[in-house]
């Protein structure tokens, strides 16, 4: 039965003394940790690499690091803006695979065009529905995305007869030059990275956001255009989903219809790993980067040492690692709390 | 079916009928489904289809009993599928010793799941989504190593006797998940654990403030969504032949999590439907089963499932919570 305490809950939000503003130098340095950590951890685990790992420090190997994740990255500074508004996006890995197959179809039935506009519109689309029915049906961002994540796979398998179609670029297409080559994927990730940095700490957007993920209902009270911009930030989502997915196909020359499964809980990780925090209100772009390409170099090492186990190994250590972090920012965000 | 009174919205006809509609609608949804089928196939009421039925959903019933259990304390358990692999993994490992043994260690896994996933969300108060999500990933790769990237053979007749074998007409896996809603049921209805949890999921700290054992009864949940889906693993290995950590229980959260939220469980914590679970379960393997009957294709049926899980959270809306 409901115990009739229901207003309680609205202590639940830290306003305890340990909110307040003075900080101790101690407080200050263990900030740094979780704001800095991956940056840190990252900067030992490549020099270790550097230094006992025979080839890794290689002007091509770094190059393959940095192009096989260019793309995927995108999902993840998406998901760095979800998860500081407080919300979650688990439909970003269907709606890469998708912007991958629109792109590919649309180049296909209409042109260069169709295809870089069809993947943006309709992934576009397919985030602000999902904003618009966590924000104004006040549904669970969890359970809506997940929805999300069903609709979209479902909608390119249905596009592709069931995943039996895959729709080719031709080769004189102008869409593949978007993909071309090592330097334009790795300066597309690093422009868009930037431009995510200046919209969250240099724009009214951005600030916005902060302050919503911090506590939504005194963001309420204070007039910010809180639907709005929840609502955008799943909008931008899906947009930079669809756009990794259709640079994707312009790299692969085709649209892939089984990739993406289980690319939504990567790009998360990649988000929490670089410092920001689930429970919204904190985090950085910078933190998420290093975040990206902290798995991607452990990924790389697997690949080299523990190759007899493949993918799996590097899944265990993906998991311990996140793990061991999560545990290491809750003690470090919430430390005196109630059980 | 306890039918709590809702603390909001009492008075507006519009709120008692989405009420209703969340607390009943989804066995009103199996009746027509199933007076649906009969019209259109009359074959649909026959034993063997619906013991073809029950196969399929009774693995999800099991996990999603569990996860009902950990979203009754506004958690979330991503880890079920991963279990699934891992126990599937160790029962080739330890048929040697016999079936009994092998089961055991499978179990013993799913109890080692939830031991780190409980006390990651019980002490370290590390979110459910992410604390689980941690062992989601890591324990597929875990159990994947265990048993090398190819499935196994499983000849054992006790396991296979599990997964195929029907008493009185029905499958002997839908007896064990019908002992398994009764446990879960009366767990949630008659014991001061159950009252403890639905308090919990309603409000932690004044759960703490008030005293209640919030750590152990976290703990405990997700033990107990482990065992559940370590059992749902050996009947699945035990239905199959086969041990394959790779492919077994892949998306079983996602389903699971589907049955609970269509059976009427709030994601926001506090209330337990133990029946409406098991319906749920029921509902989305009928759907699915009415849609491939009729020759939908998959990739529409997944839109189809999609657009449900929104409407079912639509009706249960509580407060919007992840």
């Amino acid at each position: 039965m409901t115990p009739p305490i229901d207003t309680a809950r609205a202590q639940d939000n830290p306003a305890g003394p340990s909110a307040i503003a003075v900080e101790t130098p101690r407080e200050r340095l263990l900030a740094r940790v979780q704001q800095q950590g991956s940056t840190a951890v990252l900067v030992i685990v490549v020099a270790l690499a550097c230094l006992f790992s025979p080839g890794f420090a290689d002007a091509g190997n770094f190059q393959s690091i940095l192009v096989g994740n260019a793309y995927t990255s995108l999902l993840a500074l998406g998901m760095t803006f979800v998860i500081i508004s407080g919300g979650i996006d688990l439909s970003v890995g269907s709606v890469f695979a998708l912007g991958g197959v629109l792109a590919a179809w649309g180049v296909n039935h209409g042109g260069t065009v169709v295809a870089v506009l069809l993947p943006l519109v309709c992934c576009g689309a397919l985030g602000t529905v999902q904003g618009l029915l966590i924000t104004r049906a006040r549904l669970a961002p969890f359970i809506v995305t997940l929805a999300g994540l069903l609709f979209a796979r479902g909608f390119l398998q249905a596009m592709s007869n069931e995943g039996s179609t895959t729709y080719l670029v031709p080769p004189d297409s102008a869409l593949l030059a978007l993909g071309r080559g090592v330097w334009l994927p790795i300066l597309t990730a690093v422009v868009l990275f930037a431009g995510g940095a200046v919209l969250l700490l240099r724009t009214r957007f951005g600030q916005a956001l902060f302050a919503i993920g911090g506590n939504e209902q005194a963001a309420v009270l204070m007039g910010l255009p809180v639907a709005r911009t929840k609502t955008l930030v799943y909008t931008l989502s899906g947009l930079l989903a669809g756009g990794a997915g259709l640079l994707n196909a312009a790299r692969l020359q085709s649209g892939v219809t089984n990739i993406g499964v289980g690319y939504e809980l990567t790009a998360i990780a990649a988000v929490i790993i670089g410092g920001t925090l689930l429970t919204g209100g904190a985090g950085s772009v910078a933190g998420t980067a290093s975040g990206v390409l902290l798995l991607a170099v452990i990924l790389n090492l697997i690949g080299v040492h523990l190759s007899e186990y493949g993918s799996s190994a590097s899944d265990l250590v993906n998991g311990a690692f996140l793990a061991v972090v999560v545990l290491l920012q809750t003690v470090l965000t919430h430390r005196r709390r109630l059980p | 079916m306890t039918t709590e009174a809702s603390p909001r919205g009492v008075g507006f006809d519009r709120d008692r009928i989405t009420h209703l509609l969340a607390d009943y609608g989804v066995y009103a949804a199996i009746v027509v489904l199933v007076a649906v089928n009969t019209a259109l196939a009359p074959h649909f009421l026959s034993v063997d289809n619906l013991r073809v039925q029950l196969f399929q959903a009774v693995p999800v019933l099991l996990v999603a009993l569990g996860m009902a259990l950990v979203i009754g304390t506004e958690g979330i358990d991503l880890s079920v599928g991963a279990v699934i692999a891992l126990a599937s993994a160790l029962i080739p490992l330890y048929l040697g010793y016999g079936p009994w043994p092998a089961i055991g260690m499978a179990v013993l896994g799913g109890i080692a799941s939830g031991l780190v996933g409980g006390s990651l969300v019980a002490f370290a108060r590390v979110q459910p989504i992410v604390a689980t999500l941690a062992l989601m990933i890591g324990l597929r790769g875990f159990a994947v190593i265990l048993n090398g990237a190819t499935a196994k053979p499983v000849n054992d007749p006790t396991i296979l006797a599990l997964g195929l074998q029907s008493w009185l007409g029905l499958p002997a896996m839908a007896w064990l998940a019908a002992v398994a809603v009764a446990f879960v049921a009366f767990l949630v209805r008659r014991t001061t654990f159950g009252r403890q949890l639905t308090a919990i999921g309603d409000n932690r700290p004044a759960s703490a403030l008030a005293g209640l054992p919030v750590r152990r009864v976290l703990l405990t949940v997700y033990l107990i969504s482990g065992v559940l889906a370590a059992f749902a693993g050996v009947l699945i290995v035990g239905h199959g032949g086969y041990a394959d950590p790779a492919n077994y229980g892949l998306d079983y959260e996602l389903a699971a999590i589907t049955a609970v939220v269509v059976g009427g469980t709030p994601l926001s914590g506090g209330k337990v439907r133990v029946l409406g679970t098991a319906a749920g379960a029921l509902f989305m393997q009928l759907i699915e089963a009415t849609l491939i009957q009729h020759n939908v294709k998959s990739s529409y049926e997944q839109m189809v499932e999609a657009v449900i899980i929104v409407a079912a959270v639509y009706a249960a809306r509580g407060r919007a919570a992840r």
